[in-house]
């Protein structure tokens, strides 16, 4: 079984749900990579989306795109994020996922990136600008190394084409909870929570929510229907303001859901 | 759209979008159900008479087309070799060839029963051509606009509101045409239910390369057939800017297949390609994926999308469509590029040997025409596709000429 799929059932099954914290690689530098995923690690996270800075990241809202241009200013680049998570990787004990837009992986060369992520010990790899059509030669070169490509499904997605995707998926699901980019939300649509419970009926694999989760309430909610979550934005802003409190706060929440539920 | 009866032998995009390895799909999951909506409403749109019938009255009556090929006698005796043409898309309503696809798509977007339309712009010329068409077609209008060019394309922003579109400030990035696209991508996104996404040139994931190339179409089949009514043959030589490439992808299309037919591309090379400061994604770039789509693109060893720079707003842009990607590969178009310095001096060239004010980016287009003209012959033909006209330029070129006394 898939490494991340392992860690998200040991989650589901020690009564909460997974939790993914995303943070950006490079924001306030790379040295503090070590120190930002040992606390995660320590906090409770199951697993760590790190994303990799882009130029032109169209899929995200400002907190991202601003952390991005903090990692880039910084200098960070994909190959130097690999190297120092192969410096880092025998302390972090919980998968680590690389979010990276396509670009900088075209330009690494993609067999070579599919290369270095196993060598560094990288569980999955999510590019939200690589649809469905267009993600076989990646899945090749991921599949290859022993390397889920985690899929993204918007829930608002017609059925037929969710089906399809979540037949391909590996690792989890990413289930896309609105429609639009990255950041914070109060609210979700109506429909949300049934479209969840059709999406966790068709997998076979975890289904973890993302996009817009931000508050505790929020992740305990989605935590009940989904077999995780996925914060982004929160989790950037409150390492970004050192915020620490707050976001073991956010990783805490995702513990005893089914308790919390009866 | 008009008059597609020429056979064509190349054909692209294949099913996936691709023109040879470059364009596709590289979109979130989200865009991808209306990606494939647009594509299936343009096949039907595009075999539905009532609907070709209705987008050739307005570009007739509306935009002014045909407009005319225009032998341009004074400016082949100052270059003093080929005999040259000038395409006057400068003489379409809104100055530009911008408008051939602004009014195709607002008209497939309605039929659609999509009521919001959103843009992107850089000098305004796209955003100003979008509004007026969804004023002419009551839809709604929101244009994405850099902070950098709102400032510097005032005018153009207060003519966008005239028309009754709101335009949105985008502060994210560097302020400026790549940061707007982003933006309005991020919009369309969040939106896509009711709206449709205007893109303003031959870029973007498919359909929209390929939907932007047939609205631009008309320009090269109609310079087919007038240069044939006036010369009895095809030009030697066809030469056009290049910027996202819509005005010179319509040019070139109908003569693909006409092999005798030299095509040219010209890129801005903005303070020369040397300086590093330039917006030639063809002559100075490598292929990656932007916006949607594979294809030639400005960027670092990373993969980091580096800033374009030109004199002209309307070049200003980091990539270069996928099918001109693909052209440049294969070889059946010439890229070249024309710096900022050139393309003033054509500007000038052409004021004052035709009365005839060109847009920023057309002189480019001009420059390097005569150039090639000079070294041809007095019975061969290059025909230039002047995309726009200059009025909007005439703060920047005086700026730019400021260098000395203000005076030309
Ligand atoms: C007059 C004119 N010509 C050319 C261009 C360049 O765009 P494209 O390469 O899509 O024709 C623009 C863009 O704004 C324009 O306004």
């Amino acid at each position: 079984m898939s490494e991340i799929t392992k860690a998200i059932l040991e989650a589901r099954e020690s009564g909460g749900c997974a939790f993914v914290p995303y943070i950006m690689a490079g924001d306030g530098g790379l040295g503090r990579l070590k120190e930002d995923l040992l606390f995660l690690q320590e906090a409770g996270a199951t697993a760590v989306e790190l994303g990799i800075p882009f130029s032109d990241p169209a899929a995200d809202g400002p907190v991202i795109q601003e952390a991005g241009l903090r990692a880039l200013a910084a200098g960070t680049t994909l190959k130097a994020v690999i190297e120092e998570v192969k410096v880092i990787r025998d302390d972090v004990h919980i998968p680590i996922i690389f979010m990276t837009y396509l670009n900088p992986v075209l330009s690494y060369g993609m067999a070579g990136f599919a290369n270095d992520c196993q060598e560094a010990g990288i569980a999955g790899v999510i590019v939200p600008d690589v649809p469905f059509e267009e993600s076989e030669p990646l899945e090749d070169c991921l599949r290859m190394n022993g390397i889920d490509l985690i899929r993204l499904i918007p829930l608002s997605a017609p059925e037929e084409r969710i089906r399809k995707i979540a037949e391909a998926a590996e690792g989890f699901i990413y289930a896309v909870t609105v429609d639009g980019i990255t950041g914070v939300r109060d609210s979700f649509g109506g429909t949300t929570d049934s479209r969840l419970e059709q999406l966790k009926e068709m997998a076979t694999i975890p289904v973890l929510a993302g996009f817009g989760i931000s508050a505790p309430d929020q992740v305990r909610d989605f935590g009940r229907t989904a077999d995780g979550v996925i914060v982004g934005s929160a989790i950037v802003d409150a390492l970004h303001r050192e915020d620490r409190e707050l976001i073991k706060e956010l990783i805490s929440s995702a513990k005893n859901i089914a308790v919390a539920a009866e | 759209m008009v008059n597609t009866k020429e056979k064509n032998i190349y054909q692209a995009p294949d099913k996936a979008g691709r023109f040879g390895e470059y364009g596709g799909r590289f979109v979130p999951e989200t865009l991808m159900p209306a990606l494939l909506e647009l594509e299936t409403a343009y096949r039907d749109a595009k075999e539905d008479p009532k609907f070709v019938e209705k987008l050739d009255h307005y570009l007739k009556d509306y935009v002014g087309r045909e407009n005319p090929l225009y032998f341009a006698e004074r400016l082949t005796e100052a270059a003093g070799g080929a005999k040259v043409y000038l395409k006057r898309e400068d003489l379409n309503h809104t100055g530009a060839h911008k408008i051939n696809n602004a009014i195709g798509q607002a008209l497939l977007a309605k039929r659609m029963g999509k009521t919001k339309i959103i843009a992107e712009t850089g000098a305004g010329q796209h955003g100003v051509a979008t509004a007026t068409a969804c004023a002419l077609l009551d839809m709604e209008c929101l244009v994405f606009m850099g902070k950098e060019d709102i400032r510097r394309q005032e005018l153009n922003v207060f003519r966008m509101e005239l028309l009754g579109a709101s335009v949105v400030s985008v502060d994210q990035g560097s302020g400026t045409l790549k940061d707007a696209v982003n933006e309005a991508l991020r919009y369309w996104v969040a939106n896509v239910s009711d709206t449709h996404y205007v893109i303003g040139s031959a870029l973007g994931p498919h359909p929209f390369p390929e939907i932007v190339r047939d609205f631009q179409r008309v320009i090269g089949v109609e310079t087919r057939h007038q240069i044939l009514e006036k010369e009895g043959r095809l030009p030697d030589a066809v030469v056009a800017c290049v910027g996202g490439g819509s005005n010179s992808i319509g040019m070139f299309h109908p003569f693909v297949d006409d092999t005798e037919v030299a095509l040219y591309g010209v890129e801005a090379a903005g303070s020369g390609i040397e300086t590093g400061k330039h917006a030639a994604a063809l002559t100075g770039g490598r292929p990656g994926a932007l916006h949607g789509a594979f294809m030639y693109l400005l960027q670092d060893e990373a993969g980091q999308i580096n800033e374009a720079h030109s004199i002209s707003a309307g070049l200003d842009y980091p990539g270069a469509g996928p099918e001109h990607s693909h052209f440049r590969d294969t070889g059946r178009v010439t890229y070249t590029s024309v710096t900022d310095e050139q393309a003033l001096e054509a500007l000038k060239m052409l004021s004052r040997k035709e009365g005839i004010l060109p847009a920023l980016e057309s002189s480019h287009a001009v420059h390097y025409a005569v150039e090639l003209a000079s070294g041809m012959s007095s019975d061969e033909i290059v025909v230039i596709c002047l995309s726009g006209r200059g009025d909007k330029d005439v703060m920047t070129v005086r700026d730019a000429l400021k260098g000395g006394n203000g005076h030309v």
